[in-house]
């Protein structure tokens, strides 16, 4: 199958299935992209993983995301489904509040999903609701905020010896 | 009286130990700790801690010009840190859409199957030192050492190489570096077949590995294993034949399978990758001869240092090597992700371009943090001493793992 056959493929049967489930479609370099509702994320997830034809039945990878300027839909959570027989592979976008950062969590679908969500819920502070075990991984537990959302900077914000507007971002 | 004597030696009969294994133990080869609750020698569960040597790979990402980030690369999976750095520059190279001319392509796929044979040699071996055989580790590990005196002719580093620029290679293979080539693809094929006699047919060794460690292929795919772990239990992915870079349709190999997932099986995946290596870079080398001589990058000058000679003396390579070490390069806006066939499974860069000069986000897919969080599973049940087995055999990169 084509990418453009895919993507409409996709795209019929998440209108078909869900509605205004399905927020925005596009085509990004060689992938399919499907913005989606994030609380009913899980079901299309699991929609996608016992469909007959698509069978989207492995993940390849999850990775959150942080938009400070999109008011109320500041956090996101991208994930990338792979269809291996077939070779065939989408991205599938949420985004949310920073405020109620709580999506349900895809890990009764995929078990790889499980320390996918934990290191973005340590990074990003995503909160999968129906994670087995939601704590950091990658940080101390002791760490009180999560360091890859925009506002943390790189650098010590007291030092002077490395200027930013030089040489970093 | 009696009766309650009994009930107590119930109770200390049911308790269960529990066993710190790392976060330093010699036999986990980095800084893994598991927590294990042991029945004897019966692992009854187990937890991992990971993110001892975690560094901060994707915010740092965030704040480097994009050729900044290579040598970070280096340091995921440090076994094979060729194959990283190829598979960073392709990503760049796809989000602002360089065409790598096929005789560099070729190169690359030389760098990173030498990579791909330097890191099964230490897995392999190192199953077998695990087994209490060090004589193969000692014997096939000289090997290695002759791959990094290739790395050293080709980049001047060895371990953490940072080899290649975005748009080609920083240089073309020196006649000592194609010398070097030929002597290593002469010797690499007896001393591997010494290190087979060893190991693959050996009354104790597979004693010791088959059914230590197994993992059905349902389970493997259900924790999205890639690399030769998932291939070991059957499922024929391989990144290089399923989604080809780098001119890799154009070469002849097969993919070799596994039918149990367990550590025997791992090795002889690994081991046969290998061959499938050594003909791999046989091919390219074939085709390389057949291109037209001296190409060794695009001809990309936004992307790609100028010669330093060129910037004293010539005004637009002055230009565009203050551009590029300023980070001024303009980079489109975009979003993509690519991922090669790393040493031990699928490593991909998702990357988003805002078009400043740094990436928006940058998301690394590492294979061993995927795939080592169905360790708990595999062991449990088992013996302590197979569970030593069977991370070596899984192929558990510290650097990787913890980015």
């Amino acid at each position: 199958m084509e990418k453009d056959a895919l993507f409409t493929a996709v795209q019929n049967k998440l209108s078909a299935q869900f509605g205004d489930g399905l927020i925005a479609s596009e085509i990004l370099a060689d992938y399919p992209v499907f913005t989606v509702k994030s609380n009913q994320i899980c079901d299309i997830v699991r929609f996608l993983y016992d469909d007959q034809e698509l069978a989207f039945q492995y993940l390849t990878t999850l990775a959150g995301l942080h938009y400070p300027e999109n008011k109320g839909q500041e956090l996101g959570v991208m994930y990338q489904l792979h269809n291996l027989p077939k070779n065939l592979r989408i991205r599938l976008k949420i985004f949310f509040s920073i405020s109620d950062p709580v999506v349900p969590s895809i890990t009764s679908v995929f078990s790889a999903a499980n320390w996918m969500e934990r290191q973005e819920f340590d990074f990003f502070g995503i909160i999968f609701s129906g994670h087995p075990n939601l704590k950091r991984i990658l940080n101390m537990d002791e760490m009180t905020y999560h360091p890859m959302r925009k506002e943390y900077a790189l650098e010590d914000g007291t030092r002077e010896d490395k200027d930013d507007k030089m040489f970093g971002r | 009286m009696s009766k309650e004597k009994n009930t107590n030696t119930d109770i200390i009969e049911k308790e269960y130990s529990i066993l710190n294994l790392g976060p330093t133990h010699p036999a986990t080869h980095g800084i893994f700790q598991n927590v294990l609750k042991m029945d004897g020698e019966i692992i009854m569960e187990a937890e991992s801690t990971v993110g001892y040597i975690h560094r901060a790979f994707e915010k740092i990402a965030e704040h480097r010009p994009y050729y900044q980030f290579t040598p970070i690369t280096d340091r995921l999976n440090y076994c094979s840190s060729p194959i990283n750095n190829m598979g960073w520059h392709m990503s760049v190279e796809k989000l602002v859409g360089i065409e790598i001319p096929k005789r560099v392509q070729y190169m690359r796929v030389i760098i990173m199957e030498l990579a791909r044979l330097a890191d099964h040699i230490i897995c392999n071996s190192v199953i077998g030192v695990d087994t209490g055989a060090m004589t193969g580790f000692l014997y096939i590990f000289q090997m290695r050492e002759r791959i990094y005196e290739i790395y050293e002719e080709l980049c001047g580093a060895r371990l953490t190489t940072n080899i290649g620029r975005i748009g080609g290679l920083e240089r073309d293979f020196s006649p000592k570096a194609w010398d070097l080539l030929d002597k290593f693809l002469k010797d690499m094929p007896p001393a591997l077949k010494e290190f087979e006699n060893l190991l693959m047919r050996n009354r104790i060794f597979m004693d010791r590995t088959i059914g230590c460690g197994g993992i059905s292929a349902e389970r493997a795919l259900n924790y999205s294993f890639s690399g030769p772990n998932l291939r070991a239990a059957g499922v024929d992915y391989d990144v290089r034949v399923m989604n080809p870079y780098s001119s890799y349709e154009e070469f002849d190999f097969t993919i070799p399978v596994g039918t149990n997932g367990d550590t025997y099986d791992r090795f002889m995946v690994r081991e046969e990758e290998m061959w499938q290596s050594l003909s791999i870079i046989k091919q390219a080398v074939e085709k390389i001869k057949k291109e037209p001589a001296g190409i060794y990058h695009a001809d990309v000058p936004e992307f790609y240092l100028p010669p330093k000679e060129e910037v004293y003396n010539n005004m637009e390579a002055l230009i565009y090597h203050f551009k590029i070490v300023m980070g001024e390069t303009e980079i489109p806006k975009g979003e993509i992700y690519h991922a090669v066939e790393g040493g031990n499974g699928e490593l991909g860069f998702f990357i988003i371009s805002d078009g400043g000069r740094a990436p928006y986000r940058v998301h690394i897919r590492r294979p061993c943090f995927i795939y080592y969080q169905a360790y708990p599973e595999m062991i449990k049940g088992g013996l302590l001493s197979d569970a030593i087995l069977t991370m070596s055999s899984m192929n558990v990169i510290a650097g990787e793992l913890d980015a």
